[in-house]
């Protein structure tokens, strides 16, 4: 999979510290468009931090970001969303006591001619949306704290793909999910591949990560151990990478 | 994957399966907690009336004079109360709205007594105008201030403006010395009410008809707009009980203030003034609305439109509910925490001009303790102190509450220590059985 052209993405030597901790420590790893990039490594490895640099939560110490070939500055999610740069963060990032409507368009608001709220043409889309991704999803006028653990998800993956994102990233989205629903985010990044968006997939599912991303990239206390194709590698050579941190032999 | 807009039947919020109440509630939507309030308040208006005629031998509370001055007693507490809506639901607290009233009435008081006469000439139309902007705007700094040191600095909220209900409160003394300063602008002394200070009965049905016309409106608009998204629509005899409802509430309260007269004395003062002739059996000249009860009104509707139908609002509430997701969401949180204080300082100035005007003299105790009956208000109505929760309206109910139990208390010659006492129980009991009907409704 070399001599694609340019990369989508393209984060070089990104570094950030807390404190004393690196929790990511020099990382480069890069997105094509129409591929899924799985990112795998114990807890606490660095793989959400590594992505809210990408995401505009946190500034980065050190490190560029590359989007199309050229340098961008993301410093905050604002900067993100305009580079086109979707985010389902591992906590969801809701605002429990707003409708799922409301939680959808946060900060992109449907406005009405004299610059009101449509929230009428919000609840809408946001029924439209929802009836694609998860259509038994029934509870529109709830604040989402009324909301089960994945339909909150569902509503937090909604979001992220409403907006015509191009590159996408997911930190472990089908956590809370039942097994058809599950289903339904593969078969929906199977869909934004053919569309052709980049997407970093945060998974602990080593199955998961096989069946869904084209390569596999494994951190190791902030650092990253290495990258490789899926098709390439067996589970156990995963294993092993993200257990010992250790290079299969004939790794990408 | 298709694109296959849920094709729902045109259907209603009637519910014929449900008992009668229940289905009522639901056909009309109406917020049960708003009921609630509205029967507290019916109960302490009643009770005290009652409790008046039974044990002093007359109930002053009922009376168009008493809910008139009410209404007047309300508004500055009420105008207040709309913004700490919005710091409270964002997580924050402001204790120092009553000093800012002290300050910005001060700062108003030495303004258009001292200052501007001598440059435009006493008793001059602009005065009160250059005071209102001059006042309004101060309070808007000293809030933008307290809001930068919140969300830029890092300093809490609680002191933060515990800080400032010390320091605006020296202030306000050190302006005039701790003199008092009146009369005040005989134009500004209207916002404050009082005979002049309202609208008069033609004035009042104006404004009546209008809220009137204002309602069938809004139901209509409402019902045209869930009709074009296919949303449920409420029964049609539903809309026409909140029609009547409405507006029935409105030309009511047109009436109670029509029904309260001017005093003899100021009928002389005009009738002398304006060359008429009192005719024997005397005039009847109705006050209608006071000016600052319209000011509160008019703010009420404008807060509510900010915190409801505006991005604004929208912020404010995503704040509240999870700060970091507003801000994941692209929400420049700090500013809006500034600009929610500074709005606060707004609003306060504006509660500084009523107030003062009121009294028709600026004190430096102007305010004092306001902020706790602020708080009270906004928390009573409704609002969450753990944040993301509260409504406009349930804060100016809850300044009526706030406001009934104080002038119920004075009217029946409850002494001020038991007036403390009752207050005190009052807000405790109130979040109480708000936490309850929360997680009833849960
Ligand atoms: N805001 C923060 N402040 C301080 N330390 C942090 C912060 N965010 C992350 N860390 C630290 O950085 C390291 C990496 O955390 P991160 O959340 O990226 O792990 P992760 O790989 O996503 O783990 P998991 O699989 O559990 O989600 C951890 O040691 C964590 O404690
Ligand atoms: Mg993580």
């Amino acid at each position: 999979m070399e001599n694609r052209g340019t990369p989508l993405v393209e984060l070089r030597d990104i570094s950030i510290a807390f404190g004393g901790i690196k929790a990511v420590d020099r990382v480069s790893i890069d997105l094509y468009p129409g591929e899924v990039v799985g990112l795998l490594g114990h807890n606490g490895a660095g793989k959400s931090t590594l992505i809210k640099c990408l995401s505009g939560a946190y500034q980065k110490d050190a490190g560029e970001v590359y989007i199309n070939g050229e340098k961008v500055t993301i410093n905050n999610p604002r900067d993100a969303r305009a580079h086109n740069v979707e985010t389902i963060y591992q906590t969801l990032a809701l605002a429990d006591n707003l409708d799922a409507a409301s939680n959808l368009f946060l900060g992109r608001e449907i406005v009405t001619a004299t610059g009101t709220l449509d929230d009428a043409k919000m609840e809408a889309e946001t029924r439209k949306i929802m009836h694609r991704l998860n259509p038994n999803f029934k509870k529109f006028s709830d604040p989402v704290s009324a909301l089960s653990g994945g339909q909150r998800q569902s509503v937090a993956i909604a979001r992220a793909v409403y907006f015509n994102a191009k590159i996408l990233i997911m930190d472990e989205p089908t956590a809370a999910l039942g097994p058809q629903e599950t289903q339904m985010v593969a078969e929906l990044i199977h869909e934004l591949k053919r569309q052709g968006l980049g997407i970093f997939l945060i998974d602990h599912d080593i199955h998961a990560v096989m069946e869904l991303c084209d390569r596999a990239a494994v951190m190791k206390n902030g650092a990253l151990v290495g990258v490789v194709n899926v098709n390439e590698v067996t589970d156990d050579d995963l294993l092993g990478m993200i257990i010992l941190g250790k290079n299969p032999a004939k790794a990408a | 994957m298709t694109d296959t807009t849920p094709n729902t039947p045109l259907e209603t919020t009637d519910d014929p399966n449900l008992p009668p109440i229940a289905r009522f509630l639901k056909a009309t939507e109406i917020d049960t907690r708003l009921l609630g309030m509205i029967g507290a308040l019916m109960l302490i208006w009643f009770g005290f009336h009652f409790y008046g005629a039974i044990v002093n031998g007359q109930g002053f509370f009922l009376t168009p004079r008493n809910l008139w001055n009410l209404s007047v007693q309300t508004s500055s507490i009420g105008i207040m109360a709309t913004g700490m809506v919005l710091v409270i639901v964002t997580r924050n607290i402001d204790l120092s709205v009553g000093a800012l009233v002290g300050v910005t009435a001060m700062v108003m008081g030495i303004l258009q007594v001292e200052i501007l006469p001598q440059y435009l000439g006493l008793g001059n139309g602009a005065i009160w105008i250059v005071t209102v902007i001059v006042g309004m705007s101060l309070g808007a700094c000293i809030g933008a201030f307290h809001g930068w040191l919140i969300a830029y600095r890092g300093i809490p909220a609680f002191i933060v403006t515990l800080g400032g209900l010390l320091v605006w409160r020296g202030c306000a003394f050190l302006a005039a010395g701790g003199k008092t300063i009146s009369p005040v602008d005989e134009t500004f002394a209207l916002l404050g009410g009082g005979p002049y200070g309202a609208i008069g009965s033609t004035g009042s049905w104006i404004v009546g008809i209008l809220a009137c016309a204002g309602v069938l409106w809004l139901l209509y608009s409402g019902r045209q707009n869930r009709r074009q998204h296919g949303f449920a629509l409420r029964p049609m005899w539903a809309e026409t009980f909140l029609g009547v409802l409405g507006c029935g509430m409105i030309l009511g309260s047109v009436l109670l203030v029509n029904a309260y007269p001017w005093p003899k004395g100021i009928i002389r003062q005009y009738a002398a003034r304006n060359n008429i002739t009192v005719p024997e059996e005397g005039l009847f000249i109705s006050h209608g609305f006071a000016i600052p009860v319209l000011i509160l009104i008019a703010v009420g509707i404008l807060m509510t439109i900010l915190m409801t139908r505006t991005r604004f609002g929208r912020y404010v509430f995503a704040i509240g509910g999870n700060p970091e997701a507003a801000a994941l969401a692209g929400i420049n949180t700090r500013w809006m925490i500034l600009k929610i204080f500074a709005l606060m300082g707004m609003l306060a100035g504006l509660a500084g001009v009523v107030a003062s005007a009121r009294l028709n003299s600026a004190t430096n105790a102007l305010g004092m303790l306001d902020e706790l009956y602020v708080i009270a208000a906004a928390v009573i109505g409704g609002t969450s102190l753990a944040g993301g929760i509260g409504t406009i309206y349930g804060a100016i109910l809850g300044a009526l509450v706030m406001q009934s139990l104080q002038t119920g208390m004075v009217l029946i010659g409850f002494d001020t220590a038991i007036q403390q006492i009752v207050v005190g129980l009052v807000l405790v009991l109130a979040v109480y059985l708000d936490n309850l009907y929360r997680s009833k409704t849960k």
